[in-house]
């Protein structure tokens, strides 16, 4: 990839001078392959990343598409109800930012123009690699939502990476966020493009209109400090062959609490890594995510429950489904370190696969270098049960029908453990949705 | 009132590899309740599923008919449309699906004129029912069998029966788990279907308590896959004295 040359981006020095370094550190790198334990299973040898150029918007589109566009991004932020802040990014370009929040409450905007981005960008992702390094010299405006000490901010803060990059285009959208001792955040990140059925509910198939190959790098960070609690939704919703590479990365403190809930709808392959540091006594985090695949689209998950501190929580609950000829990775590792003691790490991954051409690879590992600690992991990978089924059918219900009813309900399951009230109908909305074209 | 019945005609079936039914039969006509006693293992259980075409099971030979249809011809669902109700002596969890989801897919074939003045929307019947059998409404909104005491379940099952309104219900165990107030309610409601609209039952049961709120026309005794004794009421009360040792 044709990567850009450090005066090519505004932005104050350090910020180009961290695009150089990470530029440098990516030349130097070796690229991955699937022969490296993280990338097993995924598509990382068909990716071609000399494919793609950076889309470089000024955040200004041709005047009519701008404008419905807006409308679209705001009848969605509108779905969530009732919000502190809006933020929208253009292939990376911040676009909007509305707030109802003080000063002294939140910082909310980019993170080039507050003084403590310099040390807040990066410092979940230590040791940075690949995707991350792109983002890191790539990012256009990263954004920062940093929640004051003892602030609670109950109505979401909601972002819209809006993707709009034509055939070979590539973006890179970063949020970074941190909630300070004490504090509360409710935040809602979506990643979309101009053919998202999200912003566009008159379209019934996400794929109909499929854009040329591009790429999106997401990359999320979440900075909990001591007591702390963030309620995070995430929402993918990209079409055609998009490729995703998204990076969540949370640092908690002690006593601090993470409920992270992410949805993934779309991308030809569409990968999330999810690291988790639970870096303080107490600290808790809580991951959730629900997935459909459909169609040849590949969902790619990796996880990691990091615990470094005594007495520390984390609760990981993925549930999916593929059909068609689609697969899923679900690969997830609980990492509990010497020291961290009286710890409880949980990890579920369940499953549906709902034909013979779909398939779906569950793979949980365990590191622990202690021993008084609480480790469960399970997954489950199979089509529809069938005791269910024959229960729904002992209830006159035709295969069919009772086929749809536990897929809804197993989704809505899932759905209904939201940390955000407000996105609950959307996301039940978009997996049903999802669903139902999955039975056409 | 319906007239009609369920005739079990020399029914052998089992798991594969393990015949299980050697040979049962029964008929039980509308309006009537039957109670079929037997030790564990006699195949009583299976009976239950062999009727409602539970997979894993397989019939070897014999009939059962309900109101002449074949039932062996059909698969589970069309069994229950065709008016065959199973409380399951252990309901399955289904996350996610309600009760009100679950019975509205279940009857969408059916036009309001056809079921008469009775019919209503499948919430309002379900609340209407629940008040009846002491099951909490509160329950009605939550995933079916998610969150249920075994006697929470069980009542679950009945009210699922009062709903659908099929002409022959299975009881498989339906006093099992269940207490002394529970199984009075669920008893009691049973009955009254037996008036209401002429249910056939089939009570699968160890114990005789479950008799004393429903009381059988017909006591059937199982032993090793077969009907080894069929009589009245005092049958049952001579198993609950002597036990099944004579049966064996």
């Amino acid at each position: 990839m044709p990567l850009a040359d450090p005066p090519a981006l505004d932005g104050p020095s350090w910020m180009n001078e961290r695009r150089t370094a990470s530029r440098q550190a990516l030349a130097e790198a070796r690229w991955p392959t699937s022969r490296d334990e993280v990338w097993r299973y995924s598509r990382i040898d068909e990716f071609d990343r000399d494919r793609f150029t950076p889309a470089r918007r000024s955040g200004v589109v041709d005047a009519g598409v701008g404008r419905s566009l807006s409308e679209q991004v705001h009848a969605l932020a509108g779905e969530f109800g009732p919000r502190s802040a809006l933020l929208v990014t253009l292939d990376g370009v911040l676009t909007t930012v509305s707030s109802t929040l003080a000063g002294d409450v939140a910082y909310i905007g980019k993170l080039a123009d507050s003084s403590d981005g310099e040390v807040l960008i990066a410092s979940t992702v230590g040791g940075a690699k690949d995707f991350v390094l792109m983002n890191d010299v790539e990012c256009i405006d990263p954004l920062l939502i940093d929640v004051g000490e003892g602030c609670n901010i109950a109505d979401p803060v909601v972002v819209i990476h809006v993707v709009t990059g034509e055939e070979g285009s590539a973006t890179f959208p970063r949020t970074v966020v941190r909630v300070k001792a004490g504090g509360h955040l409710a935040l809602v990140e979506a990643v979309v493009d101009v053919h998202s059925p999200l912003l566009r509910p008159t379209s019934t198939n996400v794929l109909a209109t499929p854009p040329g190959e591009r790429m999106v790098a997401p990359v999320t960070e979440l900075v909990l400090d001591e007591n702390a609690t963030l309620d995070y939704v995430g929402i993918q919703s990209l079409s055609g062959a998009t490729w995703q590479f998204a990076h969540q990365s949370s640092r908690i403190d002690a006593g601090a609490v993470m409920r992270s809930f992410v949805v993934a709808l779309g991308g030809n392959y569409a990968r999330l890594r999810t690291d988790s540091l639970l870096m303080g006594q107490g600290g808790r985090s809580e991951l959730r995510a629900a997935f459909i695949g459909r169609d040849d689209q590949m969902l790619d998950f990796r996880t990691l429950q990091d615990h470094a501190a005594p007495k520390t929580v984390s609760d990981l609950l993925f549930m999916g489904a593929v059909t068609d000829r689609a697969h899923s990775v679900y690969s997830g590792l609980i990492r509990v370190r010497n020291g961290a003691v009286k710890s409880d790490a949980r990890q579920t991954n369940h499953n549906l696969v709902l034909n013979e051409g779909a398939h779906a690879d569950s793979v949980p590992n365990l590191d622990i270098l202690e021993n008084d600690v609480a480790c469960s992991h399970g997954s489950t990978v199979g089509p529809v049960d069938e005791d269910q089924l024959y229960y729904l059918a002992s209830r006159g219900i035709e295969p069919g029908e009772a086929e749809r009813l536990i897929v809804g309900g197993f989704f809505a399951s899932i759905a209904e453990q939201t940390p955000v009230a407000g996105t609950q109908a959307l996301i039940a909305r978009a997996l049903a949705a999802r669903t139902e074209l999955a039975h056409d | 009132m319906s007239s009609g019945e369920l005739v079990i005609e020399d029914l052998c079936a089992g798991i594969p590899g393990r015949e299980i039914l050697k040979g049962v039969s029964l008929t039980v006509r509308s309006g009537e309740v039957h109670a079929v006693m037997g030790p564990n293992g006699c195949g009583k259980s299976t009976l239950a599923h062999v009727l409602m075409g539970r997979p894993g099971y397989e019939v070897l030979s014999g009939r059962v008919t309900l109101d002449g249809v074949d039932l062996l011809a059909l698969p589970t669902w069309q069994r229950a449309r065709a008016g065959l109700f199973l409380a399951m002596q252990h309901p399955i969890e289904v996350p996610g699906v309600t009760l009100v989801d679950a019975l509205g897919a279940g009857r969408p074939d059916v036009p309001a004129d056809e079921v008469g003045p009775q019919f209503k929307p499948v919430d309002e019947r379900l609340a209407e029912q629940a008040d009846r059998i002491g099951f909490d409404r509160r329950f009605l909104e939550r995933p079916l069998n998610v969150d249920l005491s075994g006697g929470e379940r069980k009542r679950n099952e009945t009210l699922q029966m009062t709903v659908l309104e099929p002409r022959f219900a299975v009881l498989d165990e339906i006093d099992s788990g269940l207490d002394v107030d529970a199984l009075a309610a669920v008893g009691r409601r049973v009955l009254e279907a037996t008036a209401e609209w002429g249910l056939g039952v089939l009570a699968i049961t160890h114990f005789r308590r479950l008799l004393d709120v429903l009381p059988p026309d017909v006591v059937h005794v199982m032993a090793d896959g077969k009907v080894v004794a069929t009589g009245d009421r005092s049958l049952a009360d001579l198993v609950d004295k002597s036990g099944y040792a004579g049966y064996r």
